[in-house]
This record gives C-alpha cells, structure tokens and sequence, in this order.
C-alpha cells in the first residue's frame, strides 16, 4: 500500500510538468487550431528565467581583504553578492535562497511578452497554412532556442536549488498513519505539485468565470461562427498565446529544482507532452490534465524496481505504448470533442 | 528511356554523371590552397551524400507525394543498420546478406508501424510515428529485448559493433571489414594530378549506384498511376475515397517503401562502417530528415536529395570553421571591423552550426516552401525570358 | 423495384430521432429529389446512403445488394457517385488529371499497385478522360490546375469526375448551395444536359426549390427524419402538407 502511494506521489511532480505543458499546448491547438512544436521551449525558457534570475541575485564583487591570508599567504579575496550589500546579509542570503520563487515574478511577465511576440511575429501566418507547415516552422523556431540558450548557457544542466525550507524529503507516511520512513517524498516536489494544480485551478476559473473565458471557450467550440459574431476574437487568441506560454513558462521556472535544466529539456518535454495531449483528447483541457497526471503517474509505476527487473527500460516506454492503444482504440483521446482534428 | 520521358531521363542521366565524377568535381580547390577546407570530395562525406539521398528518396515518397508527415523515419534506418551489424557479426562481412536483410526487415517494421499510424491522419499520423520511433529508441538504447532474451540485441548504450569471437560462420579466409564478395568497401584508388588528389573510393561507388538505383525507382513510382493516386490522397482524400479508392492500402504501400528505403540507407551506412548505435533513431534524426525534404524541395525529385547534399555538406564545413579562419577571411578589414564582423558570426559557425540550421529551415519555411528547387525555377524565371506560364506549368509537376 | 430502396431505415442521436421510419424508393432513370426544411434528416440521409452513417436499424439495398457497413469507396465502386455541396476536386493537380483518377479507380478497383506503370503510356484512360472533358466542354482547359478553375467550371468538372466512372446512381448535395442566380441556373442546366445525353438515375438533395422543380421526376418531402409525402413536382406544389412543413419558407 504504501508502496503504491509512494509511486502515485513520485508521479505527480513529472504528471504536473506533463499537465501543465500539455494545458497550454491544447488551449492553442483548441483556440487557434495551430498545432505548436515550439511549446517544449517555451518551458525550457521558463526554467533558464530561473538559472538566470538566480545568477543575477548571486552576482558577486570582489575585494581584496588585506587583514585575512588565504592558505598560499596572499590577501585574500572575498566575493559579497551584491544583495548582501544592499540589503544585509541576512536578507541578502534569504533573496539568494529564493531565488526560484521570485523567478516567478519575472517570468510571468516575460513569459507573456515572449508568447506575444512569438505568436504576432510568426504563428499568425501560419493560422492559414496546412499543419504540416506549422508542425514545421514551430519546429524550427524550438531548434533555434534550444540552441541560443546552448550558445548563452552552456550544453550542460545547471543545478537550480530550492529554497533551503523547502529542502530535503518529509516523511509522507507518518502523516497518513504508516510506519516512520514508509513514505519519504522530498518537499519541492510536493511544493511543485500544490503550484501546479493552483495554475490549472486558475485557468479553468478563468476560462470558465470571466466573460473572456467564454469567449475563448466559445471560439473553441465553433472559430468560425464567434468570428462571425463580430467578436475580435484574434485578439483574445493572441493573449491566449500569451496565457498559454506563461504557464509553460512557470511550469519550468518552477520545475528547475527537479531536474537542472539544459538546452535539451524542451523537447523531452515537448515530445512526450504531445503524447499526453493526443491522449487526454485534442483540444479538451481536462483531457490534457487528466491525461498528464495518468502518464506521470504510469511511468512512476513503470520505473519501479520490480517493474523494471522483470521488464528493462519499460519506464521510457510506456507512455508511447499507451499513448499508441488509445489512438488506437479511443481515436479523439480520452476526452477528446467530436470532429476535433479528424478526417 | 527505361520507361522515363525526355525530360525525367535528362535529369536522371544528369544525376548519373554528378554521382560518377562527384570525386572530381567536388575537390575544385587543390589540396594545399587555403579553401581546400571547402572542399567535399572525400569518401566520408560523399558516403553521406549519396546515403542520405537515398533515405530522403524515400521519404520524399511518403511526404512529398501524400502529404503525411512522418516524424518517426529514423526508426527504419536505425532497424536497417542493426541488422546489417547482425548479418556481419553472424555470417561474414559479405555485405550483400547485410543490406537485403536491413531491406527486409525494415520494411516488416514499415509494415506494423504504417498500419497502426495510418488508421489516422494528419497530426495523429505524425505523433504516432514520433511515439513508435521513440519508443523503438527507447527499447535500443536500454536494449529492452537484449535483457529479456540474455543477450545484447542493440547492446544499449554502447551501441552494436563486429567482436573477434562472433560466430562469423561464413567468414572463413575473406576479408575482415565489409565487401561485396572480396570487392572490399574501404579501399580505393587515388589519383594525383598537379595539386590536386582525387579519392575514387570503393564504398562510396557502391552507394552511390544504390542512389542511382533508387532514384530511378523513385522517378517511375512519380510517374506511375500509383503515384498520381498518392499524389490525390495529398490533395483531397475525402474526394478519392468517395471516388471508389481504398486509400489505405495506397498510403501502407508508400509507406512501407519509403521505409524499405531507410532501411536500405541504413544498411549501407553499416557497409560503410561496421557499427551502429541507438542514436541513429534518436527522434532529432528524424528531425534531420524532415529538414532536407523541406530545404531542398519536398514533392520534386531532385530537391530531397540536393537537400541531403546541402545539409551534410555544411554540417561538415561549417561545423569546422572556427574564429580563427574567420579571422583570416576578413583580415582585410581595419581591426576593430574585423572583429565586430568575426563576433557577428561567431554565433552561427562552429558549435553554433544547428542555429543556422534552424534558422535557414524556418526561413525556408515562411519564405519558400518549395525549397531550393523554388528557389531555382524563380531565379530561372527572373533571367530567362520564359513566360510566367511556363513556370506556373512546371511547378505543378513534381519534376526536375 | 427501384434501384434504390431503403427500408424502414432509423438513426438516432442521442435524444435526438434524426430519421424515423424512412422508406423511400428511387426509381431507375429518373431524377428523384428529396427535399425538406432545415433540420429534416436531409444530410443524415445522404450520410448513409454514402457510407459515413450506420442506421440503428433498416435497410438499404442498391441494385438488390445491401449498402450499409460498407465503406464510401467500396458504395462507389458498386456504382453510386455523389457530388458535394461545395465542389470537391484535387485542387493541386490539373483538370486531366482530375478526370484520370476516377478512370483508374473505375477500371483497377479500389487498390491496385501499378506502381511501375507510367501514366503517360495509359492510352485507354487517356480516350476515356478526353473524352468526358470534351463532354462537359473542358477540353481546352485540360492542363490548368484546378484549383485555378472558376467556381463553375470546378462544379463542372467534379461532374466530368463523377460520370466518367458511369455511375448508375448519382447523389447530389445540395449541388447550388451559395450560389447566385444565374450559376444556380447554369447548374439546373448542366444537370439536364446531363442527363438527357445518357441514362442515369439522380437523387437531388435539395433545398432551392426552383431547382428541384426544374429538374425532379418525383419529390419526396422529408420532415422530421420522416418523409412526409412523395409524388410528382406539380401535385407537391400546390399540397397542403408541404406548405405547413415549410412554414413560409418555401418560395412556391
């Protein structure tokens, strides 16, 4: 049993990530029907607004301190970030330790320029063009981020940390009545999931209280008649782009202290969100949720010791296997809308 | 000629003569000259050339003509190469078991993979391929068939290659790397004229009268009623399933020889050198192969393959030039031009190689979705006096 | 016996009965047309007799053999060939080509792999396909790509498309849907041409009345997945029943 917990809880954080791409990913594909190989970096470049907002709160100068030696004799020199300086040590050091929480402050609006600029500067001339055209251009755009951020931060993965408090495992079982050590599941994690089911709650609110929302909702029901209903709705498509890219933007500014990220992680993510939203259901967003969760959660199962000894490296598998009966067998998804992508 | 009209047979008979003295015409630059490094003329790369070609050949059949969008082709070179790596480790280095049983056995893959994508279309079709080429990556890297049965299959991450102790039964006195009965892959014949040397390498020869084979087979598959019938599931399924077509088994056959012809690429790139690793079918591979379709020409006969040519040619040039002779093309320049220009390009060469890739695809994209053949018929039109209908009239037949 | 008969054929979605009980009988060589408000069962109809619907239960037979489960092509092939309401042709490909696709599905079936063979040495397909063009008044325009067609010469051409594989059935939706006037009648007259060089039978699914009442043999009036009545144009125009079902809508 508490084994059991304990893989559906390792699959939560990877399930929320999957989620969280994959919400964004539908609600462009519903809104503005363009199917989006680029989706992968916008996360990947949530999580470098992390690394970079950490570099820049430890960003350090140097004196020399003639009263102190290093060990070869000479003055030594001590590096004082910046923040400390301005702020005192103590709260220097907290900002520093923080560093991946306040990164979400920058990201947001950051994120929601980049969605801006990358759905007016290029994706709006795709809306007219076959898929397989912006499976492509979306495709190229996510080769040259990914290899701008390799050109500014290196090939390799850049350990982010979390905040000290929430360092280091809690001990699951014992809260839900299990021997001590039973369940031990590192608090970021936790943290993670709890932020990510915070986002989804806010864009199904939003979408589903708000007069924009309804609109958006509308449009991805039937594009064509809300256009006619002499609704800009290309405006509101743009914010979505928008919306859409901050919260795969702040899936990555938050996931960084899970995985270091390197230029590469976009389109892990991409490849298997992708597979997640043609399982929840093209265009249905608690498909996509539903979808993410179920393949974190499988693939935490996948990866355990006993799966794995018996059959090897299922753990890479087994979302494509799934994802490949459920076209299969269920072709719109497990929530996916009549006449949405078919023939 | 051969079934082809005059037309196709000149291209082809063109493309016959650039295969043949590629060796020659692609070292322009003698070997001491300081732009020697452009030069493209030996076997390693002009393998690649005429490997690639053949793969992006067939591709070019299953995109270019239907329409779909596979993004799972690797799969079928990498399935090529590891049975080819399997018929030297178990009979002999002979590579003609090695390259029909890649065919073969790529093409019963083809034949799975295509009828499970194939029952949807579009995007679907696309993720589906992407998610049985990850997944066939997947169990090759962590050789998840090697591990059940207790012996490397694909041999993981170290990847598959030929050991002393492999049974070889066939092997007997004949040679130990790769040949074609006796006929060794590796060797060639150089030749020496003032500062120039020319490479006319076995291998490559051999690969490349594969291309030309596989060439031919594509201009007549385009010229077929079968191709016109692809070339309609592209521009209207719903229509030709309405006109009495089953469309299905015309979209699994195109498939499973554009598959064959992957496999076939990739048992030659083992004939070419003896060993192959997961990485081959890495999703980015596939990737590769959707770009040079895209850059040279997707539709056209010789736009796949001047894709290919392009894309490995400044993979290996670019890739190699450094600061250092940038620096030495604009010395000319005032110092701190110089190096504002150098820093400026800096980015784009080198390691930045993939960046430029991207760029020039996505701009091929937006700019010219015909490719570089489109490139070529607008700058044709623009200097001959041709009327625009000519050029309308040629862009609509998938030819030249 | 008509050559289409369809039997007691329902269809239900969800709470919503789109057909209920449709019997209709569509005599050889005549022009048949079913008509009816919005919301009728026009389309769910057609749907089914093309093979994108299954009835929940009835029959369909064509030429004495059963249409339903079979898929569009294989309903084709037994001789029924439908026209869309917005025409559909292979727009990339030039309006010979067009024609020669059907002509190959016609003689080779529903798959052969001819993939060796070279269009241009196809001397029968080419006569065929000539033929037709030379038919529907195409002829010169053999080498253009359709999609550079105007929107009458594409509906032209989808017929050429259709009646070159000699369909005995030919389903036509709504075929001057969005049309003007004047194409609405350059249709009306094709299709007479049409069928006065050549025997064929045609069901028109209809919404223009004129049309129906220029070209129908006979009307079936569907109202509520049910047809209401079925007789000749001039005793449907002037029936009670119709005009209720149409409410005003009708231009009679």
């Amino acid at each position: 049993m508490d084994d059991i917990i304990l893989q559906i809880l390792n699959g939560l954080d990877k399930g929320s990530a999957y989620a969280l791409i994959a919400l964004g990913l539908t609600l462009i594909f519903g809104t503005l029907g363009v199917v989006n190989f680029a989706h992968g970096a916008l996360f990947m470049i949530g999580a470098f607004c992390s690394v970079t907002v950490s570099r820049v709160l430890s960003t350090s100068f140097v004196i020399i301190d003639e009263t102190q030696t290093d060990f070869l004799g000479n003055p030594l020199k001590v590096e004082t970030p910046y923040v400390h300086a301005w702020f005192g040590p103590e709260f220097g050091a907290s900002l520093i330790d923080w560093a991946v929480p306040i990164a979400i402050v920058f990201a947001i609006p950051f994120m929601v320029l980049v969605g801006f600029v990358m759905e007016r500067g290029l994706i709006k001339h795709f809306y007219k063009r076959p898929h397989a055209d912006q499976i492509l251009v979306t495709f190229g755009l996510a080769i040259v981020i990914g290899e701008i951020i390799k050109a500014n931060f290196g090939a390799n993965p850049i350990p982010t940390p979390a905040p000290s408090a929430f360092a280091g495992a809690m001990d699951f079982g014992v809260m839900l009545g299990f021997e001590p050590n039973a369940i031990i599941y590192p608090i970021w994690r936790f943290v993670y999931f709890l932020f990510s089911m915070f986002i989804i709650f806010a864009v199904f609110a939003f979408l589903q209280f708000t007069t924009f929302g309804m609109v958006v909702r509308a449009g991805m029901a039937d594009r064509e008649t809300v256009g006619l209903l002499g609704i800009d709705i290309d405006k509101r498509f743009t914010f979505m782009f928008g919306l859409a890219a901050a919260v795969a933007g702040l899936a990555g500014v938050m996931y960084t202290p899970i995985l270091s990220p390197n230029y590469n992680i976009g389109m892990d993510f991409l490849v298997l969100s992708f597979v997640v939203v043609v399982v929840g259901g093209m265009g249905s967003l608690p498909g996509a949720v539903l979808a993410g969760f179920m393949l974190g959660i499988l693939q935490s199962f996948a990866s355990m010791n006993e799966v794995k000894s018996i059959l090897p490296g299922i753990d890479q598998i087994i979302i494509y296997l799934v994802a490949i009966i459920i076209l299969l067998t269920r072709p719109r998804g497990l929530m996916g809308r009549k006449g949405v992508m078919e023939e | 000629m051969f079934g082809m009209n005059r037309k196709d047979t000149i291209l082809f008979v063109v493309v016959c003569v650039m295969v043949l003295l590629a060796p020659i015409f692609l070292n322009p630059f003698p070997t001491e000259s300081a732009f020697s490094q452009f030069n493209a003329g030996y076997p390693a790369l002009m393998q690649r050339f005429v490997i690639f070609g053949i793969l992006v050949i067939g591709f070019n059949i299953l995109f270019g003509l239907t329409g779909y969008l596979s993004f799972g082709h690797a799969a079928f070179l990498g399935v090529g190469s590891f049975a080819a790596v399997w018929m030297f480790k178990l009979l002999s280095y002979n590579i003609v078991p090695a390259i029909v049983l890649s065919v073969v056995v790529s093409g019963l893959f083809a034949v799975v993979i295509g009828y499970v994508s194939l029952r949807r279309s579009g995007i679907y079709f696309s993720i589906l391929t992407l998610a049985f080429a990850q997944m066939m990556y997947s169990i090759a890297y962590s050789d998840l068939v090697g591990k059940i049965l207790g012996f490397p299959i694909t041999n993981g991450e170290t990847g598959l290659q030929v050991y002393n102790d492999d049974p070889q039964f066939l092997l007997g006195n004949g040679p130990t790397t790769p040949h074609l009965f006796g006929w060794e892959m590796n060797g060639s014949v150089t030749w020496d004229i003032g500062g120039w040397s020319f490479v006319f390498h076995n291998g490559y020869y051999l690969a490349g009268l594969f291309m030309i084979l596989s060439f031919y087979i594509a201009i007549r598959i385009f010229r077929s009623p079968f191709g016109l019938i692809l070339r309609s599931i592209k521009s209207n399924q719903q229509r030709l399933n309405y006109m009495g077509v089953s469309t299905r088994p015309y979209m699994l056959t195109a498939f499973v020889i554009s598959g064959m012809y992957a496999g076939l690429a990739g048992g030659l790139l083992a004939s070419m050198d003896p060993l192959t690793g997961a990485e081959r079918m890495f999703w980015t591979a596939s990737g590769e192969i959707v770009i040079m379709s895209i850059l040279g020409g997707v539709g056209t006969l010789i736009g796949p393959i001047l894709g290919a040519g392009v894309i490995k040619y400044m993979e290996n040039i670019i890739s190699t030039i450094n600061d250092t002779v940038v620096h030495g093309w604009f010395g000319f320049m005032p110092d701190g031009l110089e190096d504002f220009v150098v820093a400026i390009v800096h980015p784009f060469i080198g390691k930045g190689w993939h960046l430029t890739l991207g760029l020039v695809f996505m701009a091929v994209v937006i700019f010219l979705p015909g490719g570089l053949v489109e490139l070529g018929q607008r700058i044709g039109a623009k200097f001959s006096r041709k009327k625009t209908t000519d050029v309308a009239s040629s862009t609509k037949t998938p030819a030249e | 016996m008509g050559i289409l008969e369809i039997k007691g054929v329902n269809k239900r979605f969800g709470g919503l009965q789109a057909l209920g009980d449709v019997n209709l009988s569509i005599a050889e060589n005549t022009v048949h047309a079913i008509i009816g408000p919005n919301g009728a069962g026009k389309s769910t109809l057609l749907n089914v007799l093309v093979g994108k619907l299954i009835p929940d239960s009835g029959s369909v037979m064509f030429d004495g053999q059963s249409i339903l489960g079979r898929q569009p092509y294989e309903i084709n092939q037994m001789g029924i060939s439908r026209v869309f309401q917005t025409p559909e042709i292979f727009a990339d490909l030039t309006v010979f080509e067009n024609v020669m696709i059907p002509c190959f599905a016609k003689r080779d079936g529903a798959f052969r792999l001819h993939a060796l063979g070279s269009v241009g040495h196809e001397t029968d397909i080419h006569e065929t396909a000539e033929a037709i063009l030379e038919d529907v008044d195409m002829l010169e325009k053999r080498h253009m790509i359709a999609s550079s067609l105007s929107r009458g010469d594409k509906r032209r051409l989808e017929m050429a498309m259709c009646l070159v594989q000699k369909p005995r059935l030919l389903l036509l939706d709504e075929p001057t849907a969005g049309m003007a006037r004047a194409d609405t009648n350059n249709t009306i007259d094709l299709l007479k041409e049409i069928k006065a060089k050549r025997d064929i039978t045609m069901a028109i699914i209809e919404h223009d009345m004129h049309v129906v009442f220029s070209l129908a043999e006979r009307i079936t009036v569907l109202a509520q997945g049910t047809p209401l009545v079925e007789d000749t144009p001039e005793n449907i125009k002037g029936h009670p029943k119709v005009r209720e079902a149409y409410l005003g809508e009708a231009q009679v």
